[in-house]
């Protein structure tokens, strides 16, 4: 609300305007930016002293980078562990989102499909991977498998959840005003757990990374997985931390703009949040 | 207009038949006049919601039926809008995205409904605000919201379930005034559930009053005050003292 023409007049009475002292605490991305730079350049200094097959240092992990680039290598098999990823995840994702508002809206479907939920939910997922190795050899199709169960159950757990949460009300409200189901599902259901669904997809990136270089490190073979495996027997620790590091940088990346996109989804639940 | 013939319903434990756990309506039967403004008066327990919920068609009863127009209802209609006490607004949508809300489902088109629905806002005084979410505003525009994508259906019966009762009291009066002003420049009958005697008479022109266990209709007050009754003060009229202090009798007794 825009201040009235009283307000004004308090506000410049007032006359809040007046530096405040400086605090740490209003410059927080300043001090994370800091934080980074001062951890980097420590590494740097210290990081030479250690030997070079146990750990690298920034500057020499740079020089790797550009050799791998240049070899373009590294862009190969970062390539294609992408696209398994974004298959795999992509499947994962709508499935589970569908299953999660089945199970979530439908006690038949609940009890129909839960007792195969929780008991692949709670199998650790690379206890899979060998007969899932075995099943679709050491091509793409295996590893797509693998981020697929790695990404569906966050999804699916927490759509279902999600839906578990929307109150009665709104959904009476729904109804009082004429809606059928599929209005209910569409204007009610989806946009009540969509906070929840985005919740998953979050952790649904991330545990599909995890899956995908699980997967390629055990049939070591192409991908990301493969190259740590690769570097790491040849002793080559600052080509290894390549890897390691664009993995970490892809996560970040990944994580914050589901963020961003929850924001713009959800706008409501921006605002609502508290400091 | 509106008939409530012999409603009886019967809530179970667990919906368990074989455990009933509450007689919320028994044989309960009154009807009301089109443009009537009636209040379903009493104490919680008796009832009073589970009855206007009836009437929504949001639950079925065990026995009897409702009629309106003479026809029988059993589903929710477009005939018929509910002004909910929590208020019922959805969080994700904007101000003027909940009072499109009942117009979406009834397939008007984007243009069409956001002009009805400016219209509402307009009527119910939030001119200005159609952007802002729900949790951005007070608990009374809130409510006048609810007002709005109520009355923007253009219901014969606005059912209207204890719709001030989560609101502090300066805005309850301010909100009681308003719906009287806007009840009167429309011929919609309202039937507004509350266990405020005060607000009854003040309302309505004709209060039922109801009691518990099982729920039913203790007897019908007539409330003859002149109307439009925002002007003056209609709470220190002598017949409204008689009014209250008759019903509360009632409800003692």
């Amino acid at each position: 609300m825009a201040l009235n023409a009283l307000e004004q007049q308090a506000l410049t009475d007032l006359d809040l305007s007046r530096a405040r002292p400086f605090r740490l605490a209003d410059r927080l991305g300043a001090v994370r930016v800091l934080s980074v730079g001062l951890l980097i350049l420590a590494w740097e200094i210290f990081g030479r002293d250690v030997n070079p097959l146990f750990l690298s240092y920034p500057s020499a992990i740079a020089r790797a980078t550009m050799q791998l680039l240049t070899a373009g290598e590294f862009q190969r098999q970062a390539l294609g562990s992408l696209q398994v990823y974004a298959i795999g995840l992509s499947a994962a994702l709508l499935l589970g989102i569908a299953l999660g508002l089945l199970m979530g809206r439908y006690r038949l479907a609940e009890y129909i499909l839960d007792p195969y939920v929780y008991a692949l939910d709670a199998t650790p997922r690379v206890a899979l991977i060998p007969l899932l190795l075995l099943w679709f050899g050491l091509g793409p199709m295996s590893k797509i498998a693998i981020v697929f169960l790695s990404g569906l159950f966050p999804v699916l757990m927490n759509t279902f959840s999600g839906v578990r949460t929307v109150s009665a009300s709104l959904v009476e409200v729904g109804r009082a005003y004429g809606a059928g189901e599929r209005n209910i599902f569409a204007k009610i259901i989806l946009p009540a757990s969509l906070p929840f669904i985005m919740a998953g997809i979050r952790l649904a990136v991330g545990r599909a990374l995890i899956g995908i270089i699980t997967a390629e490190m055990f049939a070591a073979v192409t991908g990301l997985g493969a190259l740590l495996i690769r570097y790491s027997s040849a002793l080559a620790t600052d080509k290894f931390f390549v890897p390691v590091i664009f993995l970490a940088v892809l996560g970040v990346i990944l994580s914050h703009a589901v963020e961003l996109w929850e924001k713009r989804l959800a706008p409501w639940k921006e605002t609502e949040r508290a400091l | 207009m509106l008939e409530v013939r012999q409603l009886s319903k019967v809530f179970f434990e667990q919906n368990d038949p074989s455990k009933p756990g509450l007689v919320a309506l028994y044989d309960v039967s009154f009807s009301v006049r089109k443009n009537e403004f009636v209040c379903l008066l009493g104490p919680s327990g008796c009832g009073k919601t589970t009855l206007i919920r009836v009437i929504a068609g949001l639950i079925q009863a065990d026995r009897g039926e409702i009629r309106v127009d003479g026809k029988p209802v059993t589903a929710p209609g477009r005939d018929r809008c509910m002004v909910f006490q929590q208020f019922g607004l959805l969080p994700w949508r904007t101000v003027l995205g909940n009072v499109e809300f009942g117009l979406e489902i009834d397939g008007i088109p984007r243009e069409q409904r956001r002009e009805i629905s400016r219209r509402y806002l307009e009527l119910v005084g939030l001119h200005g605000f159609e952007n802002y979410y729900p949790h951005q505003i007070s608990g009374g525009m809130q409510q006048r919201v609810g007002i709005a994508r109520a009355l923007s259906k253009e219901p014969d019966i606005l059912l209207m379930d204890e719709p001030f009762g989560a609101v502090d009291a300066q805005t309850r009066e301010q909100l009681q005034e308003e719906l009287l002003k806007i009840w009167s420049k429309t011929d919609t009958t309202v039937i507004f559930v509350t266990h405020s005697i005060d607000e009854s008479v003040y309302l309505s022109d004709r209060v039922i009053v109801m009691q518990s266990r099982p729920g039913r209709i203790k007897e019908e007050v007539r409330v003859e005050l002149p109307r439009p009754r925002w002007e003056g003060d209609v709470k220190a009229d002598p017949r409204f003292a008689e009014l209250r202090a008759r019903i509360r009798e009632s409800l003692r007794g």
